[in-house]
């Protein structure tokens, strides 16, 4: 098999192997030990300067120095067992320069004066090595220097803070509450990372920050053993840039679905939603096959996101239009010249889709990214016409604008900044609309709420989607749970089949805890809004095969 | 110096061992020095060396177990691992599938190890990606590649006295030829133990050539065609599908595996023809001869004349089920015939050659149904040749449905350490049309 670069920390079953990035990971530490205070901030910006002044002093015209503590704490459950606890901590710093024109990058866990004098000089050696076949010199956007400030998650409770008895039990709980209403088996997990980020440059900031990301997640599955079928809902919760206050349960941050359906904004009842998950996924074993054809889709937010971040979020990254990725991921059938016109219809009237670094509870937000660029929120699509992409300083130029998008990113010390997805959102709808104002319009349609199967071109257009949880509407009504869907179209036709939109009211966020990009792969994680939508006219196809 | 002899990594690990106190202690330890260049519209965009080296003990009282690392080896870095370890494991839930670690066991003598990969410089790199960029510059074509090479070792020592080493290297090339009109993309994949088997010049050539073909595709209509699968289009499909192979999942009855209230051991589940094995010793896609676990690898059917002859048992579940171990596969081996490539597509009246899959995502995991797409070279073939580029299909598709219907097998290449044929199948199942280059 080939040698992915994955750590297993459990069997999540059939279909749902819970895979970790093994970059995620670091050295195993305490629970306690993650409470333990890292580096002091003096330390830090005088460490930082060295590398800065070694970076000068070797000729570099710009120098970047990034010192990471990352912090995880994992749990992993199934049925009444727990399977693995995991607490890891990665220390070290970064160094990225430009000499002759050209990035040079080296890194280190030695931070001490010694060790990075050593990698920043190493950053510069390979700067100028490599600046013998560079074509086009680099071209920084300016950037304001904003001197010593800091950023924190605004979050409740550190997840740190919380024992891990308490987080095991939580788990625990939900798995019995799966098995009591009639699961063969569940397994679920717990993530949390906690970043602390210092970031120092030779443009004159010096930024500290502390970023917290949380994800509950689960499967249950099902078993007619007799008909010989299985069936796995998987859980409706959203990873979210969080404390551990997510966990909470709220009911003021509940919403009613179609057919007894939960859904959850910015607070999450894991033991609600596994008793619903096993409910669900015994109904789905006898629900009916889906007949092939048209439908109107009226699609949930929690489901949305991934067709957004996939069909909207990945073909405007400007490496990608130019041509970076075309190895790896691909390229865009976003390309300049559309762009260019001002009149490219990406979607409807109705369709606004932003990019934004700040909005409150998502994972991608920050108050600086990590080239020292103040974050904030654009547009990508206005009225449904392409306006823009995401850019950081070396790549705005290419598209004639001054300022970097702040969407630079790397997922540790260890590795290269470069240009990542922002959270990119739908817009709520301006008029005042419910998801049973939108159903009871429908004629022949299908409900979907939940991520499922996902899978899209090189250049964005054709994709195809499942979810976690189908409903039949007919003539106004949810008439009962069908199976075997998947939604097939082109990313220009369906956003341009858009009709309605619902209201702030419904608007909620999903999440990519781990999206992979670049080679050596890197992940980031990213949210992505949006109120229940209707899109008319897609098509449906049936999945279900015998063999 | 990352990489440890066999001796000098046993003496750093018995050291570590003399300080553990735990009912019982596993020790991993590895280490690799792995470089990389990256390129891009027909330049280099980054280059990067690594180097690594840890160690991981695994501590355990009764059914707790903890796992520490380290990357420094002298003394007190390893007295305090293993006590972090202890402190770890004395914190931990008790684990109910906790199992003892392995008695010594006795290994084959690997052959993953090159000296001429070890001893790839940046020199070499850059000159890969020359190979690359020029003839692309001299063709309208643009190159976007990926050269990743790797040389470690790795290693095991447990307190019931077992200890196993291995040495490997690796190199992995990929390249995207794209014509600057953007009309046309061919893509060529190569990996081996061996850096003296690779032949860079002749790897952009076959992708440029695909690029230049592919240009101005033709639309035709989505449905069941018979298909020629390159064996890098094949072989992610294969590999989800040797997923399968899990005793538990299947046991559990949650697996394309489950039957009734078994498994579909000794069923034939494709067409008889279809021989998979796994063999680390193979000359062209060698492994370690052992698992994480220390668990001796050795060759083992999979399926035979379309029969499953074997799943595989964790050490767990075997003593759940009472059976012996299984380890899983650590490569895929599937029996080829004479044809050539060239030969399939003479034998074809109406066809598409595929070159490659992309995308592919589990759609149900009860029939093993996979979504995803054709990409970078696909061609409709008619009375045995290639007559014209085709645009990108979305397929739905089975493994199992593409084994049970194979036309016939060709010769087999190395694709990310497995050995795939070349195969044509009928009725394979096209869902749509894609614009994408």
């Amino acid at each position: 098999m080939k040698r992915r670069k994955f750590v297993q920390l459990s069997g999540m079953g059939a279909g749902a192997a819970m895979l970790v990035p093994s970059m995620m990971m670091g050295s195993s530490i305490t629970a306690d030990a993650l409470l333990m205070p890292g580096m002091d901030i003096l330390t830090k910006r005088k460490l930082a300067d060295v590398a800065l002044n070694t970076a000068r002093s070797l000729g570099s015209t710009y120098a970047d120095a990034r010192i990471g503590r990352y912090l995880n704490q994992y749990v992993f459950t199934r049925e009444d067992k727990v399977q693995n606890v995991v607490n890891t901590e990665s220390f070290g710093i970064g160094i990225r320069v430009i000499a002759n024109g050209t990035w040079g990058f080296a890194s280190t866990n030695s931070v001490t004066e010694d060790g990075i004098m050593k990698a920043t000089q190493q950053a510069v050696a390979i700067a100028k090595a490599n600046s013998k076949i560079q074509k086009d010199p680099v071209q920084l956007a300016p950037v304001e220097s904003h001197g010593e400030v800091s950023w924190k998650t605004p979050i409740k409770k550190d997840f740190k803070s919380v024992p891990v008895s308490e987080k095991v039990d939580l788990l625990l709980s939900a798995n019995a509450a799966a098995m009591e209403n009639g699961a063969n088996f569940v397994n679920s997990a717990l993530f949390m990372v906690n970043e602390q980020k210092y970031f120092a440059s030779t443009e004159g900031s010096y930024i500290d920050q502390d970023i917290h990301r949380i994800w509950p997640t689960f499967g249950v599955t099902a078993i007619d053993r007799g008909a010989g079928k299985f069936k796995s809902r998987q859980a409706m919760s959203a990873p979210m840039g969080m404390g551990y206050e997510y966990m909470d349960g709220l009911e003021s941050e509940k919403l009613e679905g179609p057919s007894g359906l939960r859904l959850y904004r910015n607070s999450y009842d894991i033991v609600e939603d596994a008793t619903l998950a096993a409910k669900q996924a015994k109904e789905m074993l006898t629900a009916k096959s889906v007949q092939p054809g048209k439908y109107d889709l009226v699609l949930e937010p929690n489901h949305l996101g991934l067709t957004i971040h996939e069909s909207v979020g990945h073909p405007l990254e400007l490496d990608r239009v130019l041509g970076y990725e075309a190895n790896y991921a691909g390229t865009s059938f976003a390309t300049l010249d559309k762009w260019k016109s001002g009149d490219f219809k990406y979607g409807s009237d109705i369709v606004n889709l932003v990019a934004d670094k700040t909005q409150k509870h998502s994972l991608g937000a920050v108050g600086y990214d990590d080239e020292g660029v103040k974050t904030k929120k654009w547009d990508l699509v206005r009225n449904g016409v392409l306006t823009n992409y995401q850019a950081i300083r070396d790549q705005v130029h290419m598209i004639d604008q001054k300022e970097s998008h702040g969407c630079c990113y790397a997922q540790s010390w260890n590795d290269v900044q470069f240009q990542r997805m922002p959270n990119v959102s739908l817009e709520a709808g301006k008029e005042k609309y419910s998801i049973n104002d939108m159903i009871k319009n429908v004629e022949k349609g299908i409900y979907i709420a939940g991520r499922g199967s996902y899978s899209i071109d090189q250049q964005r257009y054709n994709f195809q989607f499942g979810g976690t949880v189908f409903y039949e509407i007919k003539n106004g009504e949810i008439v009962g749970m069908l199976d075997d869907v998947a939604y097939q179209s082109n990313t220009q036709e369906f956003w341009n089949s858009c009709t309605k939109i619902c209201d702030e009211n419904d608007y909620r966020m999903f999440g990519s805890f781990f999206d992979g990009k670049g080679q050596p792969s890197q992940v980031s994680a990213v949210s992505h809004g949006s109120s229940t939508s209707r899109f008319d006219g897609v098509n449906v196809i049936n999945t279900g095969r015998s063999v | 110096m990352a990489i440890y002899t066999k001796e000098k990594a046993r003496q750093i690990m018995e050291k570590a061992l003399s300080f553990s106190t735990a009912d019982a202690c596993v020790i991993n330890m590895g280490g690799s020095e792995s470089g990389n260049i990256r390129y891009a519209r027909n330049t280099v965009s980054t280059s990067g060396h690594r180097s690594n080296q840890t160690l991981a003990v695994e501590a355990s009282f009764g059914k707790k177990s903890g796992t520490a690392t380290v990357d420094e080896f002298d003394d007190e870095s390893l007295k305090s691992v293993v006590k972090r370890a202890e402190e770890l494991a004395k914190l931990s839930p008790e684990n109910p599938e906790f199992m003892s670690p392995m008695s010594p066991q006795v290994y084959d003598e690997s052959i993953t190890f090159v000296e001429a990969t070890a001893n790839i410089k940046p020199e070499f790199r850059a000159g890969v990606a020359a190979k690359s960029i020029n003839p692309a510059s001299e063709q309208e074509v643009t190159a976007a590649g990926f050269l990743d090479d790797s040389s470690g070792f790795s290693a095991i020592l447990n307190s019931n006295g077992l200890f196993a080493y291995n040495k490997s290297t690796n190199v992995d090339f990929t390249v995207t030829m794209r014509t600057n009109d953007g009309t046309g993309s061919g893509w060529v994949s190569r990996d081996f133990n061996d850096v003296r088997k690779f032949n860079p010049e002749e790897a952009a050539k076959v992708a440029i050539d695909k690029a230049v073909m592919s240009r101005e595709a033709r639309a035709i209509e989505p449905g069941k065609y018979t298909v020629i699968l390159e064996p890098a289009a094949s072989a992610d499909l294969l590999r989800n599908m040797s997923g399968a192979f899990n005793a538990r999942t299947a046991d559990e009855g949650r697996s394309f595996m489950s039957k009734d209230d078994g498994t579909k051991m000794g069923q034939k589940i494709v067409d008889e023809r279809v021989n998979v094995w796994s063999d680390p010793l193979h000359s062209e896609v060698p492994t370690s001869t052992w698992n994480g676990e220390g668990m001796p690898l050795k060759k083992m059917k999979w399926i035979e004349n379309g029969v499953v002859k074997n799943l595989a048992y964790s050490r767990y579940w075997a003593k759940e089920k009472g059976v012996d171990p299984v380890p899983f596969p650590s490569n895929f081996i599937m029996e080829g015939g004479d044809a050539s490539r060239e030969e399939l597509i003479k034998s074809t009246k109406r066809g598409i050659l595929v070159t490659r899959l992309w995308y592919i995502r589990s759609v149900d995991p009860q029939t093993l149904l996979y979504t995803g797409l054709t990409r970078d070279g696909t061609f409709y073939i008619e009375n045995g040749e290639i007559r014209y580029p085709v645009k990108n299909f979305r397929f739905n598709e089975s493994p199992i449905i593409m084994l049970n219907n194979l036309e016939a097998l060709g010769e087999q290449v190395r694709i990310n350490g497995n050995l795939i044929p070349y195969m044509k199948v009928r009725d394979f199942t096209f869902t749509s049309l894609s614009d994408a280059i």
